[in-house]
């Protein structure tokens, strides 16, 4: 765990992400400009970081609705705002980008955070952004496991020599600069299902499971067969993180949670998938087995400690400003974050 | 309530020619309803490559967001080499897995035999019913025989095209409203 600069006896380690979405807010049907969007961000992780969460990070979408495309650059502006949290990519996708540049923005994000930085790598969930950025679709898969290995090649070596079917061949090639201790925690996103789980496993990567909704029992599945497979391929499961990452809000009631967050996830996911989320499967979303982590802040404390006993998962990254959410709504619950929640799991999961 | 009858063949006469007497009897009826006619004839539709329905283009993307925003859906296939044609297998493949979900689905065969009257019942319906739609039971089943110089002659046909109009907007109406009335129940 060391190598991706996790200490388990410290206990599970609480994140927040942003896909950096940029929608209205329902209840007004207005929305802020990309600039305003952009520094709520910003704020969004120095704040994070004063409620003492451990970790931040902001993803990269092509398409109508989002603000962070270039995330590397928002990264940069959170690492130079804050002081200890963890910065990252949630996330960013390695199939229509070169590895090397990618590398070299993270590595100097890693120098400008002073060892701070990560990079979550995923195949991108909408594919518009293959025709923007001048990919094949029909490459979906090779593209990723090319680049992927690449970054990681790159990852453990200063010099590199390589070629692959998607870029030019790299021949002595020096990569520079390099990060504060050699080389950057590098995470593979899984979409949930255990097929994509155990191409994580095989590679012996850790995996960042970003989940909807659903029985806490259902992704235990793709957990286990992460670990089967990185056992399979040789790897030792106990050294690789697992992060599981959902939508999360808290309020003083889990019906005042529903209320507060159903409109923003319900209209948001419209614009940016074209479907609604039911309000059948929504309300399901307080029961105490299910994975979304909506409802009070001891129902909320239970949830993430029995996902923790059913994963053994090192780091649980939470959803909360979705949908044109308010920041007023984001700093009530980095309020209870930090009062509340955080230090109860760190009390219950942190070796004494 | 928007209803949109889908005739899902590029090619043969029948199943628009009952297609055109659906959105007839549903406008007469019902005027209220804002009903939209697709032929998959009348559009240069793209195969699906996984892509989210949003990000087609054209006359993909005009027909698939069409679609999506209906609240009933009446669709109008023939029966090609004993299942439905490729044409409306691909409208299937181009939607979310569960684009029917809150929608009402009604469906009209037309066909060459009377041998293929199960065809709805065990390629068409397990589709929709995957696709979480909320359908007529009830089809029409319309043969070869049943047209004559591109009309419908037997009335007994027009009586159950009448039938399903209606049965397609009652049950809408009615999934609705059990809808709304559970969803304020949720109070979210």
């Amino acid at each position: 765990m060391e190598k991706y600069r996790i200490n388990p006896d410290e206990g599970l380690e609480f994140g927040i992400y942003t896909l950096g979405d940029h929608l209205p807010n329902p209840a007004t049907g207005e929305r802020i400009s990309a600039q305003e969007r952009i520094q709520e961000i910003i704020e969004y992780a120095e704040l994070a970081e004063q409620a003492g969460v451990d970790f931040f990070s902001v993803g990269e979408s092509h398409q109508e609705y989002f603000a962070t495309q270039a995330h590397a650059v928002v990264l940069s502006a959170i690492a130079q705002a804050t002081k200890k949290i963890k910065i990252a990519s949630s996330s960013t996708i390695i199939s229509t980008s070169d590895p090397v540049r990618v590398y070299e923005n993270f590595a100097t994000l890693d120098l400008i955070s002073g060892g701070r930085a990560e990079i979550v790598a995923g195949r991108a969930s909408r594919i518009g952004l293959f025709d923007l950025l001048g990919y094949d679709v029909r490459n979906y898969e090779e593209l990723f496991e090319e680049k992927f290995e690449l970054l990681r090649l790159i990852n453990e070596n200063e010099t590199v020599n390589w070629s692959g079917e998607f870029r030019a061949p790299l021949r002595d090639a020096q990569m520079l600069p390099r990060p504060v201790n050699g080389s950057l925690p590098i995470w593979r996103a899984v979409g949930g299902t255990p097929a994509s789980a155990m191409k994580a496993g095989y590679a012996g990567v850790p995996m960042f499971m970003a989940h909807l909704g659903g029985a806490t029992s259902t992704f235990k599945r793709t957990v286990d067969a992460y670990r089967d497979a990185a056992r399979a391929g040789g790897h030792n499961p106990d050294e690789l993180p697992i992060a599981t990452a959902g939508f999360f809000y808290a309020a003083e009631t889990s019906q005042q949670a529903l209320k507060d967050l159903y409109p923003h996830i319900n209209e948001g996911m419209k614009r940016t998938n074209g479907g609604g989320f039911p309000k059948q499967l929504f309300a399901q979303g307080v029961d105490p087995h299910n994975i979304m982590n909506v409802g009070s802040p001891q129902q909320i404390i239970e949830k993430i400690l029995h996902q923790h006993e059913v994963f053994g998962h090192q780091r649980y990254i939470a959803q909360i400003d979705f949908g044109g959410m308010p920041m007023d709504n984001i700093k009530k619950n980095l309020e209870l974050i930090g009062t509340e929640i955080l230090p109860a799991i760190k009390k219950y999961t942190a070796k004494k | 309530m928007k209803i949109v009858a889908l005739s899902g063949s590029q090619i043969g006469s029948k199943t628009r020619i009952a297609m055109d007497a659906t959105v007839k009897a549903i406008s007469e009826k019902y005027p209220d309803v804002e009903t939209t006619l697709i032929d998959l004839a009348d559009y240069r539709m793209e195969f699906s490559d996984g892509r989210n329905y949003l990000d087609y283009e054209g006359d993909t993307g005009y027909v698939t967001k069409t679609l999506m925003e209906a609240d009933a859906i009446v669709i109008g296939t023939p029966i090609f080499q004993a299942s439905i044609p490729a044409a409306l297998k691909n409208i299937f493949d181009l939607l979310p897995v569960n684009a029917f979900r809150d929608k009402v689905v009604s469906m009209l065969v037309t066909a060459g035999s009377a041998k293929h009257y199960m065809v709805a019942d065990t390629q068409l319906k397990p589709i929709l019913a995957y696709m979480k739609a909320q359908m007529v039971q009830t089809f029409v089943f319309i043969e070869e025989e049943d047209f004559l110089q591109k009309e419908i002659i037997n009335h007994d046909v027009l009586f159950r095209i009448d039938r399903l109009a209606e049965d397609t907007v009652v049950l809408t109406e009615t999934f609705t409203k059990i809808r709304e009335e559970k969803e304020a129940e949720y109070d979210f």
